[in-house]
């Protein structure tokens, strides 16, 4: 029992957050958000040589997983800096795809997803394929379970997060598999969609007690009035008791696990959010101010790969479901 | 991370417990399914109830099951957290009775083993142990709750030893305890409220001490008022120097109440009950997402004791973070007993149900050992450094 980072594991968050703070990443959300994605795909590719998609390829693909917790630890990472793309479902196309019976799909597509040099979406039937516009492999299951490489998308609908677009897929496309393992798949997708809306949190708390230790009024910063304090402390609660969930979830990657980190991590990011937004007054209900980037992501985040109410319904259908015997 | 390096790496970060933590659980859990009363026992707070509460105290010990984590000479196993831990998972998951003693083991045991001398640990902790003492605390007074530092109860020195005066209250079990421990203002006049504390431990039944018994919510006597009229108490009942009772007395609540004030294994059962009773209640799709919350929360508060214990293990002080783990398991204690008084729907309205009486405990939990709007305060101010305002 050693239910800890290590130091090599929290040197791999420490580069990912340099990287990203180099980039200066809100602007370049700001760029992808007016479709302008030449910064994005350039930061895509520093993140991807340091290593982030390759935690969810194995060695055959040239990644070098599957690395559910390293995963875990980059994705809070971009969270925290509202990273934008279809990270998540890189990932889950990068494990869908190595976890089919044929290499040959796999061997053909996931080397240049682990590289960076392609970005891959994810639509199941009659949902969205997020980025589907800016994705290069578009994956698509089909209803009776099939997977297709879709020759491209439908109409862009925006998100209410600005960086995200929502498209469907085309129905047509090779066949890339007759019958695909996503249930595997959706446990990443739901555990890296976990990391990120804790990170997601962890910058708005950041931020909103930055805010409130500098804005004055009465006389008095209003970080120093208790119903201010108190709503930040219980977005600390919320965020601290969904760190362990989220960690815990890549190490046993169990499907009751891993749904109680996504209601969990997204719950709080979401409180979170909401709080930051009542803290900040009229300047957090701006598009300008770079909180929106935040606030919108942990709106989005909380829907993607499973509602909090369907990731109840697998923690209740677990066998134990956190009890002792698990 | 780079690749290089990567490849070499081997999984860090582990949940699963060595074969002699499993075979350590394989002997608690045959014990307590041999040990465990068939039958519930009467409430812990009534006389009858303490008293079976305080015999099943000895049972324990006489097995060496009543103080886990404890050094061997003190009646203990000498085990690590992680035992302990594991050991409370089974004791819960088993269905064993509250534990009479619990103020004393997990309160003024830890300040002797680092604040007292080897003749105090010898004298205090065996008795302790199995039950034959139980200690109730004394640390509130009238007018000092929250504001605990503002205390007014004295400690004046006498020819070999001290004689306390004052009021204490809300002193949980001192109803039907033997002992008490809390802090007297020694030294009055000094600058600051918590200069001049004394860490004292004194008899309930010494001279001078008149005990009234407070009934809570549904009138059980769960605690005490305290009266103390010049108690005597000798020297050798000062835990710590004189004047030295706040650091003395925070020093401990920071770092094992964090942990130990309440063990996972306590909402793991508490939660696995409630799904159990959802299901089987027809699995009523009103009350679903709270059920699943408590398994959820139970979970969470595992995993945050598992990493909270492995930093522990590491040397890391815990300090304000035990603030978090307070708020988060008072506040889903009283929700998960409120889901299952819901599910019960007219059924929960009886006052002679296990349900029924753990809910009336669980809402204390909010209030007993700095409310939840202190514990909040240091959220604040300690672990996110807002300034520090008006309470």
């Amino acid at each position: 029992m050693r239910f800890l980072l290590d130091t090599e594991q929290r040197a791999f968050a420490d580069s990912l957050d340099a990287i990203l703070t180099a980039a200066d990443t809100p602007s370049v959300v700001r760029d992808w958000s007016r479709g302008d994605v030449g910064r994005g795909r350039a930061l895509w590719s520093r993140v991807a040589e340091a290593g982030v998609f390759a935690l969810a390829a194995p060695e055959a693909y040239e990644g070098m997983g599957p690395l559910a917790v390293e995963l875990a630890v980059a994705f809070v990472e971009l969270g925290r800096h509202a990273m934008p793309g279809p990270l998540v479902e890189t990932v889950t196309a990068a494990v869908l795809l190595a976890g089919l019976d044929d290499a040959g799909p796999a061997k053909r597509l996931l080397p240049a997803l682990v590289a960076g040099e392609s970005m891959a979406t994810v639509a199941r039937a009659g949902s969205y394929a997020l980025d589907g516009d800016t994705a290069t492999t578009r994956l698509s299951l089909t209803a009776d379970g099939e997977l297709r490489l879709a020759s491209g998308h439908g109409p862009v609908h925006p998100s209410l997060d600005p960086a995200r677009r929502l498209t469907p897929l085309r129905p047509d496309g090779g066949l890339l598999a007759a019958s695909a393992p996503f249930a595997h798949a959706l446990l990443w997708a739901r555990l890296a969609t976990a990391a990120q809306a804790l990170g997601v949190g962890l910058a708005l708390l950041d931020r909103t007690v930055a805010y409130v230790r500098q804005r004055t009024q009465f006389g008095a910063p209003i970080g120093s009035f208790q119903a201010v304090k108190h709503r930040l402390a219980d977005a600390k609660v919320a965020l601290e008791f969904a760190r362990p969930l989220v960690l815990g979830a890549a190490v046993t990657l169990d499907p009751a696990d891993v749904a109680a980190a996504k209601v969990t991590a997204c719950e709080a990011a979401y409180t979170t959010a909401r709080t930051a937004l009542q803290l900040h007054g009229a300047i957090g209900y701006t598009a300008e101010y770079d909180l929106s980037l935040w606030l919108t992501k942990a709106r989005a985040l909380r829907t993607a790969w499973g509602t909090s109410g369907e990731c109840r319904e697998v923690v209740l259908s677990g066998v134990s479901g956190g009890g002792r015997r698990s | 991370m780079k690749r290089r390096q990567q490849k070499q790496r081997t999984v860090t970060v582990d949940l699963t417990l060595s074969p002699a933590d499993e075979a350590f659980r394989a002997e608690a859990r045959a014990w307590l399914d041999a040990h465990v009363p068939a039958e519930p026992l009467p409430s812990l707070e009534t006389e009858e109830g303490f008293a079976a509460h305080r015999a099943w105290e000895a049972e324990l010990a006489a097995a060496r099951w009543s103080v886990v984590s404890w050094p061997e000479e003190y009646g203990g196993r000498g085990v690590d957290i992680f035992r302990w831990l594991v050991f409370e998972e089974e004791y819960h998951a088993a269905g064993a009775p509250g534990r009479v003693g619990q103020n004393g083991i997990s309160l003024l045991a830890p300040t002797l083993f680092d604040h007292g001398t080897q003749e105090q640990r010898a004298r205090v902790l065996p008795s302790m142990a199995t039950g034959e003492t139980v200690w109730a605390q004394a640390w509130s007074e009238p007018e000092a709750g929250s504001d605990l530092a503002s205390l007014t109860s004295r400690a004046v020195h006498t020819d070999g030893g001290w004689l306390l005066s004052g009021q204490k209250t809300w002193a949980s079990r001192a109803a039907f305890a033997d002992r008490a421990f809390g802090l007297f203002r020694s030294e009055p006049g000094l600058p600051k409220p918590h200069q001049g504390l004394t860490y004292l431990m004194f008899d309930l039944r010494a001279p001078g001490v008149t005990v009234r018994p407070i009934g809570r919510l549904d009138g059980k006597p769960a605690f005490a008022e305290l009266f103390l009229d010049a108690v005597f108490v000798p020297d050798e009942d000062v835990i710590g120097e004189p004047g030295e009772g706040w650091r003395i007395a925070m020093s401990t609540t920071a770092e094992e109440r964090g942990l130990t004030l309440r063990s996972p294994g306590r909402f793991l059962a508490s939660a696995d009950r409630l799904a159990a009773l959802w299901r089987e209640r027809g699995q009523d799709p009103l009350v679903r997402d709270r059920v699943a919350d408590a398994l959820i929360g139970a979970r969470a508060y595992q995993l945050f004791t598992y990493a909270a214990a492995s930093r522990s293990a590491v040397g890391e002080r815990l300090g304000p973070e035990s603030s978090l783990n307070k708020v988060f398991w008072s506040e889903y204690d009283i929700a998960l007993h409120e889901t299952a008084l819901d599910l019960l729907g007219e059924e929960g309205d009886r006052a002679d149900t296990g349900w029924s009486e753990s809910y009336v405990f669980s809402l204390a939990g909010p209030i007993y050992a700095g409310t939840s709007e202190i514990q909040r305060d240091i959220i604040a101010e300690r672990l996110l450094g807002l300034p520090k305002g008006r309470r």
